[in-house]
């Protein structure tokens, strides 16, 4: 971390406010009917105060716990995924004139966003949809555009939730990069600030336009025991050693019958997932058939339709659907990307409606795996 | 088909078996898109809607209601025949409708219970889906349809591309539109993630957990959901009722009422 300054909750609200007169959309978390999400926030009274969520496998609530910290709770349901990779893009709009024939490309429409609480994790899922929308030959410049534009405040994280596993991963609970301004907020009996430091040049001059005090002598120890206490709460976690072998040579592992008993296909997990990319891609035209758009849309590799090809569909079972998940995200993306697609987050735990958690399934696959190496059955 | 046509417009017929009429009053409800779809087809049979009748054969029926009689049956023989294409729309078309709760009763005592004269009554022992007795080329769902879901298919028919409906679950539905799962955040017992995708999410759209009124969903792990709508509290019998509404006759949700009796 640069320099580090302490903000008080009244330079927080300046900073918001300079954001907006910048032009930006602020968007961060706030509380709506009972679940932390991220949205439009006009001020700090807008943060959720006191509010801290428990989270369990397919269990989340919300609860005041009378206190004051602005960023006391874990993770939302959905990730700022949304703001950058919208879940409906129109690409190009096609105009029939007669015997001539339009075509136009959508041009940036992204506001520029800037996102208040981004925790560590999400720092890195975002780091990740960066590699897959800019490499190679196939750019997805609304996704480009809307991060060229991006402002983000990180707020390292003060609670762990019962499904967070970055650890694991090494994606938290302290924020390295990929961030404008980095917080951690400590609350006291007596006091009620954030220890920030600058993470670009940008962040570095906003932190200077609002000129709060340079941090006083025991302000970083307080932080880093804030980021310590966290990550010692962390309870979950992946074995990551050898992880993307271990799946591809079990594809035919008993235990993807038994999640596929469980698991609903309703694509919870990664619609919530930080990282999950998949789209498809729809093709309208309006009742005249004079004007036709493509759109694309998020879609799953949960979906019938994801795995339908001229001649038939090659992932119809539950099981094959599962498995695709999975071995992606954990195995098969380390060749195609040069990182794993998992950042530890929990979200498909969470909001899996029947609680499937992925670092047990593993579990069950490496357990029996190490079973029959052992020579058990 | 061609020589079907007039004025170059396909011609529409709408059709009503046993339901509530609310379906095909979608249409009539499509508001800012009626006058584009009626400057798009010729609406040669539709009652509910106009006294004009034109006899068929017509390029697209579009079918509402389940088939209740042997009447019914012979019926929806001769619209197959007329339609070059046949469409249907609503749960009971779909499905066989909420009427298809007696399909677990027998038909003799409601007849003998309800009518003066039950030797006047003629009817099947079941009310079933329109795709029961004959081909359908599409399924529309919903009790009631999405109108919008009405006009896709419809304009999707006139200019010969695929309907873009899809078949997967609410949740999709949900997350995409930025909702919070009920279920997993308020405990609501919720049948989005085995119901298909087509309302725009409605209830849970207000805190309120899916009826499921679009029917099954493209692989509906229906066991999977009872087992988590149990842990919720919901005891045998209203899981059974859960699944036992609109959809009751839809094979995934007939089995899983079923095995809760």
């Amino acid at each position: 971390m640069n320099e580090p300054f302490r903000l008080s909750t009244e330079d927080l609200q300046h900073i918001v406010m300079s954001l907006q007169q910048k032009g930006y959309e602020v968007i961060g978390p706030r509380n709506s009917d009972g679940v932390i999400v991220y949205d439009r926030i006009h001020s700090t009274d807008d943060l959720p105060a006191g509010f801290v969520d428990e989270q369990a496998p397919g269990m989340y609530r919300l609860a005041k716990n009378g206190g004051t910290q602005f960023f006391g709770y874990t993770l939302p349901p959905q990730s700022w995924k949304r703001f950058l990779y919208l879940p409906r893009r129109e690409l190009i709009a096609f105009d029939k004139d007669g015997k001539s024939f339009g075509v136009s490309h959508q041009k940036d429409e992204a506001k520029p966003y800037a996102f208040i609480g981004a925790r560590p994790c999400e720092l890195k899922a975002i780091s990740i949809q960066d590699r897959v929308f800019s490499s190679g030959d196939y750019l997805d410049d609304g996704y480009l555009s809307a991060r060229r534009r991006n402002f983000i405040i990180a707020v390292n994280c003060s609670h762990a939730g019962e499904n967070c596993f970055c650890t694991s991963f090494g994606t938290g609970p302290e924020a390295e990069s990929g961030f404008d301004i980095a917080l951690t907020e400590i609350v006291n009996e007596e006091k009620h600030f954030f220890v920030a430091g600058a993470g670009s040049d940008s962040g570095k001059s906003l932190i200077e336009e609002i000129g709060p005090a340079r941090a006083v002598e025991g302000d970083v120890d307080a932080a880093h025991e804030v980021i310590r206490k966290t990550s010692d709460a962390i309870t979950k976690s992946l074995d990551i050693a050898g992880l993307p072998k271990l799946l591809s040579d079990n594809s035919d592992h008993p235990h993807w019958d038994d999640v596929a008993k469980r698991c609903l296909t309703c694509g919870n997990c990664t619609m919530v997932c930080p990282t999950c990319f998949c789209s498809t891609v729809e093709d309208a035209t309006d009742l005249s058939g004079k004007t036709a758009k493509r759109t694309r849309i998020w879609d799953s590799c949960f979906t019938m339709d994801f795995a339908r090809v001229s001649g038939g569909n090659f992932r119809i079972s539950a099981k094959s659907r599962y498995r695709q998940w999975l071995t992606h995200k954990l195995s098969s993306w380390v060749e195609q990307f040069g990182v794993s697609g998992c950042v530890g987050c929990g979200r498909c735990i969470t909001w899996c409606p029947v609680g499937i958690d992925l670092t047990a399934e593993v579990g069950a696959i490496k357990g029996g795996v190490a079973k029959q190496e052992n020579g058990g059955s | 088909m061609a020589q079907r046509r007039t004025a170059g417009k396909p011609k529409v017929a709408v059709f009503k078996f046993a339901s509530c009429d609310g379906c095909q009053l979608s249409l009539l409800d499509a508001e800012e898109s009626l006058l584009d779809v009626a400057g798009a087809i010729d609406i040669a049979f539709f009652p509910e809607a106009s006294r004009r009748m034109l006899r068929g054969p017509y390029d697209v029926g579009i079918v509402e209601g389940s088939i209740t009689t042997p009447h019914d049956v012979e019926h929806i023989r001769a619209i197959r025949k007329s339609c070059g294409a046949l469409i249907t729309i609503g749960a009971c078309a779909t499905a066989g409708g909420i009427q298809a709760l007696r399909n677990w009763k027998d038909i003799r005592n409601f007849v003998h219970i309800v009518y003066a004269s039950p030797e006047y009554i003629s009817t099947l022992d079941r009310s079933l889906p329109v795709g029961s007795f004959v081909h359908v080329d599409f399924e529309l769902r919903g009790c009631p349809i999405n109108k919008y879901q009405l006009i896709e298919v419809i304009n999707a028919f006139i200019n010969k591309r695929k309907p873009n409906i899809r078949t997967y679950s609410v949740c999709m539905e949900c997350k995409m539109k930025g909702n919070e799962c009920v279920m997993v955040a308020h405990g609501e017992p919720c049948l989005g993630p085995v119901t298909q995708a087509g309302c725009g999410a409605i209830c849970p759209s207000f805190n309120r957990g899916c009826y499921g009124c679009f029917g099954p969903m493209e692989s509906p792990n229906t066991p999977a959901l009872s087992t988590k709508l149990n842990e919720l509290g919901e005891s045998k019998h209203d899981i059974k009722l859960a699944f036992r509404t609109f959809n009751a006759y839809a094979d995934a949700f007939r089995k899983e009422s079923e095995s809760h009796e």
